[in-house]
Order: C-alpha cells, then structure tokens, then sequence
C-alpha cells in the first residue's frame, strides 16, 4: 500500500511539474501574474511528493520489504541498516528518485526565498527547473519505476554491492547529487535570463550563491569517492581516470570556472555571455555524468542493448536539454552586450585566463573519456580502446601547470588595469620560497622526477601566494600588528574563502605531487614473524586469522609497524568475503600521519608460502583531501559573506551602501 | 583599449590555446591510447613487442602456475579459440579466478607469450568484462546462459 502511495505520489510530482513547466513561463511572456505566482506553490507540491515519494521508498528499503523489485535486487535482510539507507541510491532506479528529490529541494529553495527576485524571472526560473524534473520523472516512469513490483516476493534480497557496503560511499552519492543539481540552478537562471535577453550584476549576484553551494558539495562529493577508492580498492590509488571519476570531474571543471567568470559579471558587468555559455555547460555535464554513471553507456555500449527504451530515453532528453539550451543561447546570446573594458593585463583578464584553461582542461577530459565510445561506434564494435592514464598526464596536467602558475597572481592583481611588474615584485617572497622548497626536495631526493620537484614548487607558491595576498590586504608589517589585525577582521568573508581556496589547491598540489612520485611500495609474500622495511617504517607480520564480522567472514593481519625502533602503530587490514552477493574485498588499515600514510592490504594466502602483503608509504597522502576539504571550506565562507546573506540587491545604491565600509582595498 | 582590440586579443589568445590542446591531444593519442585485442586477434596480428595494449578473456581452467618465489605468475588467457600465456609479476587482484574473466595490460615477447604489467578483474563473481564477452562472441563460443548483466562499482585493478 505504502508502495504504491509512493507511486502515486511520484505521478503527482510529475503532473505538477508540467504545470510548473508551462503556466508560469507563459504567464511571464503575457505579464500576467496570477499565471506567474503558480510557480511558488507548485514548486513546494512537487517537493511535498517527491518527499512522500522518497519515504515510500525508504520505507521499503528499511523494513526489507522484498515485493519492490529494486529493495530485492539492492538489499538483504541481514545488512546492516546504514546500507539498507545507502541502498536505496546504491542502484540506477533509487538514484533516480534522490536526483529529483534535490532537484525539488532547489527549486522549492528559490520558492522560499526569493522574494526579491523579479517575479518574471523568479517565474522563469522555476519554469525551467520544472522541465529538468518533468524530463527526469517521465524516464522514471516510463523505464525506471523504482516502485516496480516483484510478485511472488523472494525470501531475502541479492544484497547490496559489498563494495559500496561503505560509510564514505554511503553518503558520496547524495554529496554528488548535491553538486550536479546545484548546477542546474546557474542553468535555471541562465535559460531564464536568455528568455529575458537580459543578464546584470544583480543576475550574477543570484547566480553566485547556488553554484558556490553546489560547487562546495560536488568537492566534497568527489573527495569522498577518491577517499574511498584509496582505502577500499585496495590498490593504494586514489583517482584511476576512470570514467566514472571523470563524469564527476567534468562538471567540476566546468563549475570552477563558472564560478570564477561570475565574479566578474558581478563587480565589472563583462563576460555575460561566456557566463551563461558556462552556466549552460556546467549542468550539461552534470548531466551526462549522472546517465554515464548510472546508464553503464562507457563501460559498455552494449548496456544500452539491455534496454533500448531507456538508451533512446536518456539520448533524446540530452539532445533536448542541452540542444534547446544552445540554440536559445546563440539565438539571444548577441543580444548580451558586455559592460566593462579591461586592459590584457588585469584581474578580469586573469580570470579570464583561468577560464580558457579550466575549460580546455574539461575538453580534454571530454574527449578521453568519449573516445572509447566513439572508436566503438565508428569502427563497428572493431577497435576497442582504451583511454587511461598517460592520456591525462599528456594532456590535462600539461593544461593545469600554467593555471596554478597564474593562479597566485589573479588575486593580487587590480581590477581593469593591473600591473604585472608590480604584483610580481609582491610575491618575490612566495617565489623565493618555491624556489627554497624545489632546491631542498632536489638535494634530499638526491635529484628525483623534475617534474615532482617541479609540482612542490608549484604547491609552495600557490600557499605562500595566498598568504601574501593576505598579508598585503591586512598590510601585516607595513601598520602596527593591532591595525593589521583590526583589517583582518575587516576583511570581506569572500576574500577568506578566496584566500583558503587557493591555499587548499597549493596542499593538495603537494600531496599529490609528493604521494604519486615518492610513493614506496613492497608487494610480498610473508610468513608470522617476517618483517619488511618500506621507508624506514618497519612491518613485522604477526599473525593472520579468519573471523566473523557482522554481514561477512574476514581474514585479518596484524602488522606492528615501526620507525627507528620505536613501536609506532598495529595495523589489521581485512579481506572480507561476503556470502550475499558472493564477493570478495580488500579493507586496507591506514594509518596517516602528517608526513605520510602508512598502508597495509592483506591477500589470501598462498598455499604454505604465505599471506601476500602490499605494504605502502605514501608520503603526503592526506593532504590531497586536507586540501580538498579547505577548498569547500573556502567556499563555505565565501557564501556566508554577508553580501550573499542580504541576498539580491533591490537597488544598486542601497548594495552599494551595504557594500562600502567592508570592501578591501585591493577590490 | 577599445573592444574591437579586445576581441582581437580575446581571439588571439584562445586560438593559441586551443591550438596548444589539439597539440597535446594529438600528441598523446600517438603513445598513449591502449587498444584491446582478443587471443585470437593476438595471433593474427603479430603486434610488435613495444606496443602496449590489452588482452581479454577467460582465465583458462587449470593454467595458473605460481613460481616459489612468491610473486610471479603464469596463466593462460583464452577465448576458448585461442590460449595466450601471460606472465604477472604481483599480486592478483581478489577477483582472479580460474574460469572468470580478466583483462590483462602488457606487451607482448617475441616468443609469443604476454608479460602483463597490471591485471584487472571485476569486483563481482558474475560480472564478465564486456570487452571479454564481446571476444568470446566473435570466437563464436559466447553461450547466452552465462550472460550476466553488468554491475553496479568500479573496475578495479
């Protein structure tokens, strides 16, 4: 019964969707209000259902109901509850459903708190945002009921995935989602404005906020996933280029741009078009990384046999969202005229920079992650190819040196005109110590990857940059310490997430630069009572014993790990067996210490020779995601700036009035 | 400076941009793209000992041989036409079984047999690479029964 409410309400959703979709863009076209004022309730009805939905489904999922055909395919009585939580967006119908969900949760946001928004434009907004959920909810009805049901019931479930049996996966999903549909609001807005033929600072100021929080949520979404890769693969890796990463990725490189060309729409009304251009591509990533995900199109183009309907589906509703958007865009984008001029050398010019290459970045990525695809589908299923690794590092990391190399002048530099020599001068100090740093990895690496001592240098300089541009805005040394202090306090909270950001970049530049070319590995059969040195730690193997664990059996490894003699930390890591569905995984015991983490994976063993062991020192490991988590951080505080809190402005002069005592001297 | 100079410089730049990306890409399609081959191709093309490229198949029953010394490997890959054997130097991934499907990365020697350089299994007793399903079709011994549908996670190496 619960179940087909559930169904029934998922049909609500989608007929006031369509509502949504249609009146409130119609009565903006007409000037009629009545017709536009629509979009506020019906926006909170589809999130009401969407919820009666998604807790129909849950509840499915939490008490094992195994008549629903995807709680018997994704859950097993005997799991744990956080995973039979996790299971519900753990498969291709449930995920679905969470999708929708936030985008409900989004467009009901700008229903609740948009008020001084032009009504037009809050109409038109909501307008689009309810054609992205009327395409998502007729392809879950149509292919994808997650409310299907299985009659006769099984007696149990085929179990989730052990795999994704994870806390740091139980939760990077919603985390992801939460990023990708952020997105589709700059897509909102973007659309909307195109209809409009209109895009000011204010447009920009509303604009800024939601791709910021979604941006913050995809970092730490995609943080997440390397996380758990690192630990649960067993393989000491932590970013594979793998399709599936770069879906996720792709939308982040696109977001991260978006976000910086939006500054400047906001403070120096330029850029408008590439904007909205960014805005438009950003979601459109956002999309194809859901249906790469989730539809199994790259790691099988033969995927998209098992179900024609929905390949046909996902391909019609990508060529309408991100075809319509385009040609609406060319049609109206002439239209954008830009406002102000800058000289080449400029602060706008530097995002500007950082736009070219974030965004060629993301096409590289593009292309090596479709190409299999596309060799597939021209050859006739003749080449298979595959895109790995040597791919990026040939070109993405080629594209990323000069952005970080820029990345530490863009902030120091003016607005309209800058002066180069003048900004280079300031950093003299960050440059010296790079320049320390590279010389001192040099000569205690005793020579090394130019490249690695290359990327320290890179790191050095992105954090030492970010503490001058904070130096230079308190003038620390230059006024007494308490004035400093007192502009520190003074600072805009932007300029402190800014200055975070980037410095979160510069550690994990460090970190992944120190851990991808000074890593020490030994792979090795061991016996009790063998020890192994790895970087000076040494692992004595002490025992491995086969035990129950909650939903499976494991063998586990005692290793007492040690440095210079001193007994430092005992690590157990486990290969766990999983009896539903049957399957086998590697839970390696990490242990991260500043300078590095110390990693042990335990294999079955090899008749009477031993356990095969991977041992690993992997130098700087944890500051890839300290650094990641400092980025979102400096997000959060970006956003809680009050000029977003005051929300959009009614009027430039009364923002101006709001604006003026906070604002630094370098803006 | 006026707008017309700036759309110069705007396009200037992102001409010399773009150029330097289609470079790089072209550049590392050259040595960097990793073809997949079933056994049976393998014997056919006699590729040359420096091309790194992948092979897939079914790890065949009973070939698996591990050397004392703990670490090196030998086992055949099969198309059920066609056996290559393969030599690893490391530790199987946990998936590795006789009888499944694998996907090996390597070169070949000039006698004929296959040294891998990294070894991929699926995290799922029925997964079967679609790559490696797709070999056995073309060897014709593709039976239908055994088609498993791919699963949800990760290849993992």
């Amino acid at each position: 019964m619960i179940i087909e409410l559930g169904h029934f309400a998922l049909v609500l959703a989608f007929v006031l969707a369509l509502a949504q979709a249609s009146l409130p863009l119609i009565g903006a076209a007409r000037g009629n209000l009545a017709l536009m004022a629509l979009a506020r309730p019906a926006a909170f009805g589809q999130l009401f259902f969407l919820i009666g939905a998604f807790a129909a489904l849950m509840h499915a999922f939490v008490t094992s109901d195994f008549s629903v055909l995807v709680v018997v395919s994704n859950s097993h009585a005997a799991k744990p509850m956080l995973y039979k939580i996790a299971g519900l967006w753990g498969n291709h119908e449930g995920s679905l459903l969470l999708w929708v969900l936030i985008l409900a949760l989004f467009g009901a946001a700008v229903a609740g708190v948009g008020h001084n928004l032009p009504a037009p434009l809050r109409a038109r907004v909501l307008s689009v945002q309810a054609m992205i959920a009327c395409g998502f909810l007729s392809f879950m009805l149509a292919t994808s009921n997650p409310f299907a049901r299985l009659i006769p019931p099984p007696l149990d479930g085929q179990g989730l995935n052990p795999l994704l049996q994870d806390p740091g996966l139980a939760f990077h999903p919603p985390f992801l989602y939460l990023g990708y549909v952020g997105f589709s609001m700059a897509f909102s807005f973007a659309v909307a404005a195109l209809i409009e033929g209109r895009v000011d600072p204010a447009w920009a100021r509303w604009v800024r906020p939601w791709t910021l929080a979604a941006w913050c949520f995809l970092t730490i979404g995609i943080a997440m996933g390397s996380w758990w890769a690192y630990y649960e693969l067993g393989w000491g890796g932590w970013w594979f280029w793998d399709p599936v990463e770069n879906a996720s990725l792709m939308p982040w490189l696109a977001g991260t741009a978006l976000l910086h060309s939006s500054i400047v729409v906001e403070k120096r009304d330029a850029l408008k078009s590439w904007t909205v251009l960014l805005a438009i591509l950003t979601f459109s990533l956002s999309l194809l990384g859901t249906f790469i995900v989730r539809s199994g199109v790259l790691s099988s183009v033969h995927a998209f046999a098992t179900d024609p309907a929905r390949g046909i589906f996902i391909l019609v509703f990508l060529v309408l969202v991100i075809g319509g958007s385009l040609t609406l865009y060319a049609v109206r984008a002439p239209s954008l005229k830009g406002g102000g001029i800058f000289a080449p050398i400029s602060r706008e010019a530097a995002l500007v920079l950082n736009n070219w290459l974030l965004a060629t970045a993301c096409a590289t990525v593009l292309l090596g992650t479709l190409y299999p695809l596309l060799m597939d589908a021209l050859s006739g299923g003749t080449a298979k190819v595959t895109v790995g690794a040597p791919y990026y590092n040939a070109t993405f990391a080629p594209l990323m040196i000069p952005l970080l190399l820029t990345m530490a002048l863009g902030p120091l530099m003016g607005w309209k005109r800058g002066d180069l020599a003048g900004v280079l001068s300031r950093l003299r100090f960050a440059l010296g110590v790079s320049i320390i740093g590279m010389l001192a990895v040099w000569y205690f690496h005793s020579g090394g990857p130019v490249l690695a001592v290359f990327g320290i240098g890179l790191g050095l300089w992105l954090i030492f940059g970010a503490l001058t541009d904070l130096a230079e805005r308190i003038r620390l040394f230059r006024v007494p310490f308490a004035a400093s202090l007192a502009r520190a306090a003074g600072l805009p909270r932007a300029s402190w997430g800014a200055m975070l950001a980037h410095g979160g970049v510069g550690i994990a530049v460090l970190g992944i630069t120190a851990s991808t070319a000074w890593t020490a590995e030994k792979i090795i059969l061991m016996q009790p009572g063998d020890e192994a040195e790895v970087s000076g730690y040494v692992y004595h193997f002490v025992h491995a014993e086969q035990g129950p664990g909650q939903n499976y059996t494991a063998l586990r490894g005692t290793f007492e790990v040690s440095h210079n003699g001193a007994p430092l930390v005992t690590l157990q890591p486990e290969a766990r067996s999983y009896p539903v569905p049957p399957m086998d995984t590697t839970e390696a015991a990490i242990y991260p210490m500043l300078s590095g983490d110390l990693f042990a994976a335990i294999g079955n063993p090899q008749g009477d020779k031993g356990w095969s062991a991977r041992l690993y020192f992997r130098p700087l490991q944890s500051w890839i995601w300290a650094g990641a988590i400092l980025m979102a951080l400096g997000g959060v505080i970006s956003l809680s700036d009050r000029r977003h809190r005051v929300g959009a402005p009614r009027s430039a002069a009364i923002h101006h009035a709001l604006e003026a005592p906070t604002a630094a001297p370098a803006e | 400076m006026t707008r017309r100079q700036r759309r110069l410089y705007t396009i200037i730049g992102a001409m010399t941009l773009l150029s330097a990306a289609v470079g790089l890409v072209l550049f590392a399609a050259r040595d960097t793209l990793v073809y997949f081959y079933s056994p049976s191709e393998v014997a056919q093309k006699h590729l040359p000992p420096d091309r790194n490229f992948r092979i897939g198949g079914l790890v065949e029953e009973g070939s698996v041989v591990r050397h004392p010394d703990g670490t090196n490997i030998d086992f055949a890959v099969t198309d059920l036409k066609t056996r290559i054997m393969v030599r690893y130097t490391s530790l199987l991934p946990d998936m590795f079984r006789e009888g499944k499907g694998v996907i090996a990365e390597g070169k070949m020697n000039a006698d004929g047999t296959f040294t891998a350089s990294s070894v991929l299994a699926k995290h799922d007793e029925n997964y079967m690479p679609p790559e490696v399903a797709d070999a056995l079709k073309k060897s014709g011994r593709w039976k239908e029964t055994g088609a498993p549908s791919p699963a949800p996670g990760g290849t993992t190496q």
